[in-house]
């Protein structure tokens, strides 16, 4: 799960992390007393304005805007609330700006990268850090991955002071903000722990002309699986940076992701619901959706998940494919054709069972009075559902 | 011969008396598990299914049956601390099939886990079979047929596809182990590689991997100088959006080698037989294995 800068802001501030702060509007008439606000509590006359969506590359879209006075932040301000930011990571639709963020601006002196993340590898979190900020970190790690410093932190012993040393010395930083810093890798390690993140990443973190470090920006990512914990942070979750659909399904408890194809898909379990998606593109489709309905195929399961394709106007063609083991096919079978009766469906519906019962399943789908077409194995089922789809 | 479970293996079920854990329990009896206890706190006393003595803790199941396994089918948010208890209690082979544990709370078990005897499998994985002896998991035990074929995979309904194609080749299973496809698993591919190399019953091996993360590119390179018996591999995922999670926890592309193609191109070069269509693994394996012989 994600949240917005300045949610992620509000956090870091929280653990006592310096940051460049200001005051949030969502609407336009709020714009100019937003910046007074800013101007007053920050005492500053230069001002930062910044587009609140998930994705990144927002100032290379226009969405981050220096303003040396408040009429050109005013500008700015009216300018990127409501536009649709495009950016190298929302793809060409782009996303609306629904929120921004209206910071103190301040001279800097160099930008760093800091991040803390899990490393899949070696089962334990790691600190990344980089003179390198402000840039494509992905970029700077393929180039030159001498500049970013890892240091592994053991999960009972915690983050040890030489490792915030390695850090510090690292980046070059002595004396009151050797101090500066090393202070707040601590904070950072804590909230990242105690928030049950799996990545927090500041790019940049700078230090200013009169010799502070702050966070200028905040990314965060947290374990979904962790949220009843921290119904704070679950509560800051922007339901308009979720797909609409994706979160309807999710109230059916379904995993739907939404593709950009014409086959429809509905199957029981991830892994099989990815190489099914797989096998009908290796067939001359292309996948509309990932949807795993879970074990247990109920009528119901079926019913609301041909519901979630089908809002998709995209969709020409359904593929389920379900692998009984447990649930028994000659059941999922009787769903299947009574969700299809229920839902008068009329796109092509391909259906292969396989596993406990699968022959008895094939002759109801076989004698139902609906038009279902059966498949035997995956690749078969895969031509069926293609071709259904092109004509 | 198969690895880590059969007929001699003595298991005790953590969270017995829930609906998942009771039905299971009754499936795996009658594949012909040895199920001499369960375990529920504040439950202690009681009897299950065909007289199973239900226990408060791990210790004492251990105490009065000497079981060796666990498996662990409790809430998500329990599930860390029914693993800790087991490794406390000092069993050998721990499954957990629960799905949504913490990244956080598996940190600290797979750090135990390092620092113990035990071994565990999953979490979020349908488990372990060894065909006709024991079942330890929640995969249908007819679908699969005695042979010599060890499949390891991340994902439980395509481990039970890869076993129903091996079936319909002509071949059949030693022992079937699913992973699971959380970010922080127990026993990794390369743990379960070095078992089915080791187990003289096992003549080749089936990996299913998908995309996220590097264990399938650190398990390939170790097979091309640790492995003898040949491989078939897969990775599910080729299609999905790179930054999306497919499903399981750790089936997020956040890397450039962490893609289904590049996965699949490692794999190649360590000397594994791709399937690129998840319809050729049965294949693949029947060719593989008529190669070798």
């Amino acid at each position: 799960m994600k949240i917005h800068e300045y949610q992620g802001k509000r956090i870091l501030k929280s653990y006592g992390i310096p940051i460049q702060d200001g005051f949030v509007t969502d609407n336009n008439e709020d714009i100019e007393s937003t910046i007074d606000r800013v101007a007053e509590e920050y005492n500053c006359n230069q001002f930062i304005v910044k587009a609140q969506i998930h994705a990144g590359g927002r100032g290379k879209g226009g969405g981050v805007k220096f303003c040396p006075d408040k009429s050109s932040a005013v500008k700015s301000a009216n300018n990127i609330l409501g536009m649709n930011l495009v950016t190298p990571q929302t793809g060409e639709a782009g996303q609306k700006v629904r929120k921004i963020y209206i910071t103190k601006a301040f001279d800097i002196s160099h930008e760093y990268y800091i991040a803390i993340t899990l490393d899949r590898s070696k089962n334990q979190d790691v600190i990344m850090a980089s003179t390198e900020g402000g840039m494509d970190i992905e970029k700077v790690a393929e180039e030159t991955p001498e500049k970013i410093i890892k240091v592994w932190v053991d999960p009972i012993q915690g983050l040890h002071d030489d490792q915030i040393k390695t850090l510090a010395d690292g980046l070059g930083f002595k004396d009151d903000l050797f101090s500066q810093v090393s202070d707040l890798f601590k904070k950072l390690y804590k909230c990242y722990i105690e928030k049950d993140t799996t990545m927090l990443e500041i790019n940049p973190l700078v230090k200013t002309e009169d010799n502070n470090v702050v966070a200028l920006d905040s990314k965060f990512n947290f374990d979904g699986n962790a949220m009843f914990r921290h119904p704070d942070v679950n509560d800051m979750e922007d339901p308009f940076e979720v797909d609409e659909t994706e979160l309807e399904a999710g109230k059916f408890n379904l995993n739907y992701i939404k593709l950009d194809g014409n086959v429809g898909c509905m199957v029981n379990g991830a892994g099989l619901a990815m190489a099914t998606m797989d096998i009908i593109k290796l067939s001359g489709g292309e996948p509309a959706n990932f949807l795993d309905v879970g074990g247990a195929a109920s009528v119901d399961t079926v019913k609301n998940g041909f519901k979630i394709i089908l809002k998709d106007p995209n969709v020409k063609a359904i593929l389920i494919n379900i692998f009984g083991g447990i649930v028994r096919c000659d059941r999922v079978a009787k769903g299947v054709v009574q969700a299809v009766q229920e839902l008068n469906l009329d796109v092509p519906v391909v259906v292969r069972l396989e596993g406990t019962n699968a022959i008895e399943a094939k002759e109801i789908l076989e004698n139902s009075e609906v038009k279902i077409i059966p498949a035997t194995t995956m690749q078969d089922a895969a031509d069926k559902v293609v071709d259904a789809a092109l004509n | 011969m198969s690895i880590l479970v059969n007929k001699d293996t003595k298991v005790v079920v953590q969270g017995i008396t829930g609906s998942e854990g009771t039905f299971h329990s009754e499936q795996m009896i009658e594949y012909g598990t040895n199920i001499l206890a369960g375990v529920t706190p504040g439950k202690g006393g009681d009897t299950l299914l065909d007289n199973i003595p239900v226990y408060n803790s791990v210790k004492e199941a251990r105490d009065n049956h000497n079981v060796n396994a666990s498996i662990i089918f409790v809430p998500p948010r329990f599930a860390a601390g029914a693993m800790i208890e087991s490794i406390e209690a000092g069993i050998e082979l721990i499954i957990c099939i629960s799905e949504g544990i913490p990244i956080r709370d598996m940190v600290k078990v797979k750090h135990m886990l390092d620092n113990s005897n035990s071994r565990l499998i999953g979490p979020n994985c349908p488990g372990i079979i060894t065909v006709d002896e024991c079942k330890l998991g929640i995969m249908p035990g007819f679908i699969c047929k005695k042979g010599n074929v060890g499949v390891i995979s991340k994902s439980g309904t395509l481990t039970y596809e890869a076993i129903d194609q091996l079936v319909k080749n002509g071949l059949g299973q030693t022992t079937a182990l699913g992973i699971g496809g959380d970010p922080i698993i127990g026993t990794d591919m390369i743990a379960a590689l070095e078992l089915f190399e080791n187990d003289p019953e096992t003549d080749g091996i089936v990996m299913i991997g998908e995309i996220g993360g590097q264990m399938e590119n650190e398990a390939a390179l170790w097979a091309k100088d640790n492995v003898t018996k040949p491989i078939v591999g897969f990775i599910a995922g080729q299609t999905a959006p790179p930054g999306r999670r497919m499903g399981h926890a750790g089936a997020i592309v956040s890397g450039g080698d962490e893609t289904a193609e590049a996965k699949n191109k490692i794999l190649a070069e360590c000397g594994i037989s791709v399937a690129r269509s998840v319809a050729e693994i049965g294949n693949r394996m029947k060719e593989s294995l008529t190669q070798k012989a």
